[in-house]
């Protein structure tokens, strides 16, 4: 008997979505449970967890505070510091570039995005490390410069790897801006900077946005920009969780501060999705 | 402006560049170029360990990459035929998977699987017949699942942005000509999605090549290329790192290009 068009339909689709469904759930949703479980345990003597009920994980929050001011200073400047860097050169891209050699300079921005953090950022400690530049400051007679494992070189690290991803929602919304508009200002006698502030600064805000959001987020979970130019002096949530889980294995505090993590980043994200809708529809941000 | 975006580019690649150019170093010293010289390069090509790391890598990027850009196809067709609320559900999911930090997946499959493991293996062992029953642990396989459920939401992401922007009228012609659904989603429908699930495959393979965290925590006793990388670095700055980094520069590098023509294709057929 052939079975019902219906069901049939139902089946292949259950097919379909089957296996990522399975993935979903036993790969996000059920180690989600898992850390959730192990924030309100207890540390096994021995390391490792131990099953409780007790709110003692997050009520001892505070003694990592330092990771968690670290990172929630370090991520929104260098967000910020990344979008002085990426704007003007996504108005470049998007307005002054010829379209001839636009598809090569957008290329050129994108395509270190999609290599090797860990390579990019091993290039600055390398710049910044004793025999880099503070080497070169021995040669004019400045000794004694330390430039890694500072602040400074986190932030300076924050840049370079994420300038690539806030550059390119910028660029996208710019793209899309109406010349005409811009035309039409100048001929009603605005000067170039009122243009700026009036028109093209207004319709680009929802790439800065996006660009805002995203990097903000990624830098929220960053573990190897403050591990290598930071140095251990200046670390991030991530850099706590690795030491907690693979250290002193002290799993449910590890997972209360990955819960923690997880409750900030939605939080950004809330926030960040409710200006975009204040700013009106954000736009489709095209990574590749 | 014009020198302002020179000096960002230069910014952006003089780094690179750098690296580069020290790893040709003919010394140690990682200052001073002292002549050319790619002795490092046959250092890092003898090194047993690395080659170790680099054959782990290239398995667990294959088949990562391969199971998000199936499984992720499917998924970006099977949502289609979905209602509006059980897509919603899986929208979520898979933009969970894309937001929620690379270091908190980590975290969370390190305890999800040890846990299971700690129960599955003792109930194996009793059931086993000979002495020494086989042990779940931590491996090949579970880095493969973590890098493949970021990966799978991103395949689904674009395969799925492509899938929107397809005529329909082009399917239901073949179905009017009697095409089976098999033959009209063979010959009408792959071809026009297969570009975007490549160059899906390639990003998800760049993704999981160049990872660190997730596998520095789900990798148990293997060793990743990043992996590798990253433990050389702690141990100190050699001109064999640079020739380590500038191979895997070049990979991505040829990877990228590949995936960005065939997303390319996807532009110009538009």
């Amino acid at each position: 008997m052939p079975l019902p068009h219906a069901t049939k339909r139902r089946l292949i689709t259950a097919a379909l979505v089957g296996p990522a469904s399975v993935w979903l759930f036993v790969f996000l949703v059920l180690p989600f449970i898992a850390i959730i479980v192990f924030a309100f345990g207890e540390r096994a003597p021995e390391g490792g967890y131990q099953a409780a009920f007790t709110f003692e994980q997050f009520a001892n929050l505070g003694a990592r505070s330092a990771a968690f001011v670290n990172t929630l200073i370090l991520a929104p400047i260098g967000a910020a510091a990344c979008l002085i860097v990426a704007y003007p050169v996504a108005y470049y891209l998007a307005v002054k570039a010829s379209p001839q050699r636009r598809l090569l300079l957008v290329s050129l921005v994108v395509v270190p995005f999609w290599t090797s953090l860990l390579v990019r950022t091993y290039a600055w400690m390398y710049l910044l490390g004793a025999r880099g530049i503070p080497h070169l400051f021995e040669f004019v007679g400045i000794e004694n410069v330390r430039l890694i494992n500072t602040p400074g070189a986190v932030l300076l690290g924050i840049v370079y790897g994420y300038l690539p991803l806030m550059i390119m929602p910028i660029y996208v919304s710019l793209e899309k801006l109406d010349r005409r508009l811009l035309e039409a200002s100048a001929d009603l006698g605005a000067k170039p900077i009122s243009t700026f502030f009036g028109i093209t600064l207004p319709l680009s805000l929802p790439g800065v946005m996006t660009g805002v959001a995203l990097v903000t987020i990624l830098l929220l979970g960053e573990y190897l920009i403050p591990q290598l130019l930071g140095g251990g002096k200046v670390f991030f949530i991530g850099n706590a969780l690795v030491d907690l889980f693979l250290q002193s294995r002290n799993w449910p505090f590890g997972s209360a501060i990955a819960v923690t993590l997880v409750v900030v980043v939605v939080i950004v994200l809330l926030v960040a999705m409710r200006i975009a809708w204040r700013v009106a529809g954000t736009r489709q941000v095209d990574l590749i | 402006m014009r020198a302002l975006v020179t000096f960002v580019y230069l910014f952006l690649y003089t780094p690179i560049a750098l690296v580069v150019l020290f790893s040709f170093n003919a010394g140690r010293n990682a200052s001073e170029f002292t002549g050319f010289s790619t002795q490092w390069y046959g250092r890092a090509l003898s090194n047993t360990f690395l080659m170790e790391a680099l054959r782990n890598s290239l398995i667990i990027a294959v088949t990562s990459a391969a199971l998000a850009a199936v499984f992720g196809t499917m998924a970006a067709i099977g949502m289609e035929r979905l209602g509006a609320r059980t897509r919603a559900i899986f929208d979520g999911l898979f933009a969970a998977a894309i937001v929620v930090p690379g270091v908190v997946i980590g975290i969370a499959t390190l305890v999800a699987l040890v846990e299971v493991f700690g129960f599955i293996n003792p109930v194996i062992a009793a059931l086993w017949p000979g002495d020494q029953p086989p042990k779940l642990a931590l491996g090949y396989g579970s880095i493969i699942a973590a890098h493949g459920l970021f990966t799978m939401a991103l395949v689904t992401m674009i395969v799925k942005a492509r899938i929107a922007s397809l005529g329909r009228d082009i399917v239901e012609a073949s179905s009017d000509l009697y095409a089976t659904p098999f033959t009209t989603f063979r010959q009408i429908v792959l071809p026009q999605i297969i570009p975007s699930i490549l160059a899906g495959f390639l990003l998800a393979f760049t993704f999981s090549f160049d990872d660190f965290i997730i596998a520095f925590f789900v990798a148990g006793s293997k060793t990743t290329l990043p992996i590798y990388v990253f433990a050389s670095i702690r141990r100190g700055v050699t001109p064999e790192i640079n020739a380590i980094a500038t191979m895997v520069l070049v990979a991505s590098l040829v990877l990228i290009f590949i995936a960005r023509f065939l997303m390319r294709e996807r532009t110009t057929t538009n």
